[in-house]
Order: C-alpha cells, then sequence, then structure tokens
C-alpha cells in the first residue's frame, strides 16, 4: 500500500467534474438569456440571426422608461438615506466596550435580513394602505422609506468593518493637537471611513435596484419600478424584449459589483 | 477622587447620550418600516374579515388563526383540515429541505474545488461565484426559464438529439421551483462553505492518509467534521429564504404549485382574508425562527466543542 508518488492530498475524486458542472449551469441560464436578447425573431422559440431591435423596442417603450427612471431615483435616494442612518449607526455601535441596549441595536438593525421579505411585504401593505386612506398621500415616499429600512443592515456591514479595524492613534493625536470633535471627526474620521461608506452606498444601491417583492405590496397605482414591470411582463406571453431590459439590467449589476470590488479592494 | 470619578461618569453618560442619538435615525426607519408593521400585522390576524379586503377594525375574530389549518366543509359545514393550505406547507417544507441537500451536494464540491486553487486564481473563481449572487432574482429566475420552458434549452437540445419527441413539462411543477430555487441560493451555500474549508489545515488530511485512511474515509471522518460550521451556515442561509420564496414559485410555478409566500399574497389580493394572510406570515416567520435556533445552539455547540 505504498503511496503513488503523484499523490495529491487534496484531490477529491469527481469534485472538479461537479464544480466545473456547477460552474457552468451557473452561467448557461445567464448566457441563454443574453442570447435570446439579440435573437431577431418575434418569439423565444425561433432564432433568426442577431438583431438589436428588441434593446431599440425596449428602450423605446415608455412604460420602461418610466419604470427604469423611478428604479433609479429610488434607489439613489433610499441608498442616500440608508448610508447616512448606517454610517451614523455604526459609529454608534463600534470601538465601545459593550453597554445596555448594544445587543437590542443589533437586533434591530439586522431585523430586516432575518423576516422574509413577502412578511415584511404584506406587513407594510397594511400599514401604509391605511395611511394612504388617512393621509391622501400615495406617492414615493413610501417606497423610499420601505427601501432606506431594508438598505442599512447593507450598508451597514462595510462601514462597521472597516470602523472596528480602524487604528484609534490618528484620532487621538487629532484630539492631542486640540482638534474638536467634529473636527476630529470631519477631518481624520470621516476620510478613513469613505471607502466603507462608497461601498456601503453601492451595496445599499444594488440591493434597492434589485427588491421586488417589498415594492410589489407597497407600491402604489402605476409605480412600477423596473423589477416589479418585469414581474407583471412575465405573466404574460413573454417577448424578447424582456429579455433585452434583463440584459442591460444584468450589464449594470455586473458593472456595480466589480466597481465595489475594487473600490474595496483598494486599501488606503 | 471622588470628583475624578463623578466627572468619569458624568463623561460616560454623555458618551453613552450621543450614541443612543446617533443610532436614532437607523432605529427609527427600521421601526417605522420593518418592525412596527409586524405587530400591526399581529394584532390583524386576531380581527374579522373586511367583505372586500382589509379588517373589521377592532372586532376580535379567531377565524383568521383557525383557517391556517382548518377549513369548514361547504356542504355540511363540519371543521375539517384545509387540505390546500396542509399542501402548500408541506410543499414549501420539503422544497426547502431539498433545495438545501441539492445546494450541498453541488456547493460543496465547489467550494472544495475553488478552496484548493492557488492562491492566485481562487479570488477569480469566488469573483465568478459573487456575481450571479449580486445579480437580481428575478432576473436569475427568469433565466432559469429560458432552460426549462417548453421551447427552452434543454428540451430543445434533447428533442434535436433525439433522446425524447415531445418536450418535457417542467414549468408550472414542483421540479421547476426545486430546479430554480437550487440554481438561485447556490451562492449562499458555496460562499460560507468556501469560508471554512479555506481554513482547513491539510496537515490533518496528510495524517489520515499516513494512517491508510482512504480518500472517502478523509473526507468522512477529516474535512466534513472540521468545516461543519460551514456546512451548518450555508444550510441556514438556503433553508430560510426557501421557506419564504415568492417570486421563484410566482415564476417557475405558474400559480399551479403554489408555495407559502405565494399563498399569503392569495389572501392579500383574490382572497380577501387579510387575518388569514396576517397568521400565516407569522406562522412563516415562527418557522424561520425555529430554523434559526437550530443554527444558533449547533453554532455554541460547535464552538464550545472546539474551545
Amino acid at each position: 500500500m505504498a503511496r503513488r508518488r503523484n499523490f495529491d492530498i487534496r484531490v477529491q475524486p469527481g469534485f472538479g467534474l461537479i464544480a466545473l458542472f456547477t460552474f457552468f449551469s451557473l452561467y448557461l441560464p445567464i448566457a441563454a438569456l443574453v442570447a435570446y436578447s439579440v435573437n431577431a425573431a418575434d418569439s423565444l422559440s425561433r432564432w433568426d440571426g442577431l438583431s438589436l431591435r428588441w434593446f431599440i423596442s425596449a428602450w423605446n417603450n415608455q412604460a420602461v422608461q418610466d419604470a427604469s427612471i423611478r428604479s433609479l431615483i429610488l434607489a439613489a435616494w433610499a441608498a442616500t438615506f440608508a448610508t447616512i442612518a448606517a454610517t451614523m449607526a455604526a459609529l454608534a455601535t463600534t470601538r465601545t466596550p459593550r453597554y445596555p441596549g448594544l445587543t437590542l441595536k443589533y437586533a434591530f438593525i439586522n431585523q430586516p435580513l432575518m423576516v422574509p421579505e413577502i412578511v415584511t411585504g404584506v406587513a407594510l401593505l397594511i400599514v401604509f394602505s391605511r395611511i394612504k386612506v388617512w393621509t391622501g398621500y400615495s406617492g414615493l415616499g413610501y417606497l423610499i422609506l420601505a427601501h432606506t429600512a431594508f438598505c442599512i443592515p447593507f450598508a451597514y456591514l462595510p462601514i462597521r468593518a472597516r470602523l472596528e479595524n480602524m487604528d484609534l492613534t490618528l484620532e487621538s493625536a487629532a484630539a492631542d493637537l486640540y482638534a474638536t470633535p467634529w473636527r476630529t471627526f470631519r477631518r481624520v474620521t470621516l476620510p478613513l471611513l469613505r471607502p466603507a461608506i462608497i461601498a456601503g452606498f453601492m451595496l445599499a444601491f444594488v440591493i434597492s435596484l434589485d427588491d421586488v417583492v417589498i415594492t410589489e405590496f407597497v407600491k402604489s397605482g402605476g409605480q412600477d419600478t423596473l423589477p416589479t414591470y418585469m414581474l407583471g411582463q412575465l405573466r404574460r406571453e413573454t417577448s424578447p424584449e424582456i429579455n433585452a431590459i434583463a440584459t442591460v439590467f444584468l450589464a449594470l449589476s455586473v458593472a456595480l459589483v466589480t466597481l465595489f470590488y475594487f473600490v474595496n479592494r483598494r486599501r488606503p | 477622587m471622588a470628583s475624578a470619578s463623578e466627572t468619569a461618569r458624568a463623561a460616560d453618560a454623555k458618551d453613552r447620550r450621543s450614541r443612543w442619538l446617533l443610532s436614532a435615525p437607523a432605529l427609527l426607519i427600521i421601526f417605522v418600516a420593518a418592525v412596527g408593521p409586524l405587530f400591526v400585522m399581529f394584532a390583524y390576524s386576531f380581527m374579522e374579515k373586511g367583505d372586500y379586503g382589509d379588517v373589521k377594525f377592532g372586532i376580535f375574530s379567531l377565524d383568521g388563526w383557525s383557517s391556517v389549518l382548518l377549513a369548514r366543509d361547504i356542504f355540511d359545514d363540519t371543521l375539517g383540515f384545509a387540505d390546500a393550505h396542509l399542501t402548500i406547507f408541506w410543499r414549501s417544507i420539503s422544497l426547502s429541505f431539498y433545495t438545501t441537500l441539492l445546494t450541498l451536494f453541488f456547493g460543496f464540491p465547489t467550494a472544495y474545488f475553488i478552496a484548493t486553487r492557488p492562491a492566485t486564481s481562487r479570488e477569480i473563481w469566488v469573483f465568478l461565484v459573487t456575481i450571479p449572487f449580486w445579480t437580481n432574482l428575478l432576473i436569475r429566475t427568469f433565466a432559469m426559464q429560458q432552460v426549462i420552458r417548453n421551447e427552452g434549452l434543454v428540451n430543445t437540445a434533447l428533442i434535436s438529439v433525439g433522446i425524447i419527441d415531445r418536450p418535457l413539462q417542467i414549468m408550472n411543477t414542483d421540479v421547476a421551483i426545486l430546479l430554480g430555487m437550487t440554481y438561485v441560493y447556490l451562492p449562499l451555500m458555496v460562499l460560507p462553505l468556501y469560508a471554512s474549508i479555506e481554513k482547513l489545515d491539510f496537515k490533518l488530511v496528510e495524517a489520515g492518509y499516513d494512517l491508510y485512511a482512504s480518500r472517502w474515509q478523509v473526507l468522512r471522518r477529516i474535512v466534513i467534521p472540521l468545516v461543519k460550521p460551514g456546512i451548518v451556515a450555508g444550510s441556514i442561509l438556503v433553508f430560510i429564504p426557501s421557506l419564504g420564496a415568492y417570486v421563484i414559485p410566482r415564476v417557475l410555478g405558474g400559480g399551479k404549485s403554489m408555495m407559502l409566500g405565494n399563498l399569503i399574497e392569495l389572501q392579500f389580493g383574490a382572497g380577501r382574508n387579510w387575518p388569514l394572510g396576517a397568521a400565516i406570515s407569522i406562522t412563516l416567520m415562527a418557522l424561520v425562527m425555529i430554523a434559526l435556533l437550530i443554527y444558533v445552539r449547533n453554532v455554541s455547540r460547535t464552538e464550545s466543542g472546539h474551545g
């Protein structure tokens, strides 16, 4: 039973094969989606050669335009509010000995991650539908509020991680030089924190842009975002236009994630 | 000295106060738009249903809760189990279970494969898993639909090769949901597994081989026990969203194969039974909490076992 010379202790038989199959299956559906979006045919069942016609028709579709703009505005507001609130919360919950209420704060901030989206969605439907009747206001505010809430834990994550690894000496040095706490924060802490804040904002932006379930239950009539518009379209006979929209959306997500990676990897 | 400790205490109290002020916006937003509504929903589950949706405000009723599992026979008015609901509960739990098993089956070798690559290429493999993870769930579900629908990739390929002459009906079945959830949630299994396999000390594996263990014995007796925290974390990360899935069964199950998420939506839509919808939502949340508790117990046990 002498061990063979080239015996690699790290190898497990078949694992490489399963792994490659897994990577293949992760990307096959995405490839199919993109392929059908550049298909010239009228339906998804034929292949008629390459064409960009579905991208053009999606671009000219008023409903798609409106939904896209609404999605971007909503994500921008929600990510901004969530990042500000999360930065403040991160400053309040790190670099401190445990104090009463700290665990409660953690539980609160992470709560949106623990509850299934559908449950939060219908709970918001119950509350907001009543408020909509009482106040008569049915604008974008409800969506911004709801999105801000579930974006906070995502924005909080990188900011908290950065704060916990941050060197305290620079801040003490600033204090030693008679900087006021606000000046120390403005000139020392905030610049050090900037990459994490950008990363948190981008995460929150992507999370808001992607949301479909909570939006579906909170939105008022005529307030479709791009994902809820697509969900509505999927009910019917789908045209390749949806593939074109999905492809653009996909490209946007991939670009943001790649950017996020680079922002996060760069160390000052 | 007393005055020094007093100033220290005053500074401490001031620090405490500013920390509460700083966290107030986040806590308030989450209370208004996430935690608070859950309490309102809890209250709604004990009210009588309105005739056109909503509830009769303030009128107490247990009908919402009793109809989670019970149904009144429309002919003789006797109370029996609500078979439709039980089927959906069972489907949600079993499909989530099978999804967890399948993602583990494909995810474990994948994570192991990534962790045993040279350090330079490892990051690229991880990135390849992260991209689908950050891609819109609806888009990935839709992408899956392109593969399994009747004129989709799989059926077209199988027919052109001549293995089948009529397309396999995968869409609108439990299998479609299972495939969709496995596809969508796979990165949630791979990433925590990778994190724990990467830390694996291969000297222990080598020791196993020195003692004439077979590959299978090394995997079963050394690798798997050591990366168990990753397996548990991955399983919980897959199981919980599967249980609350809404988009995947809606798109791939086509209204024929419903899961709990769709049953809840139905009560707030066409079903017009908000108290029942609220009661099912709370039941779903309870199931999630049970899964989380099992996870927490498992983690603390593993930790105490090692330390």
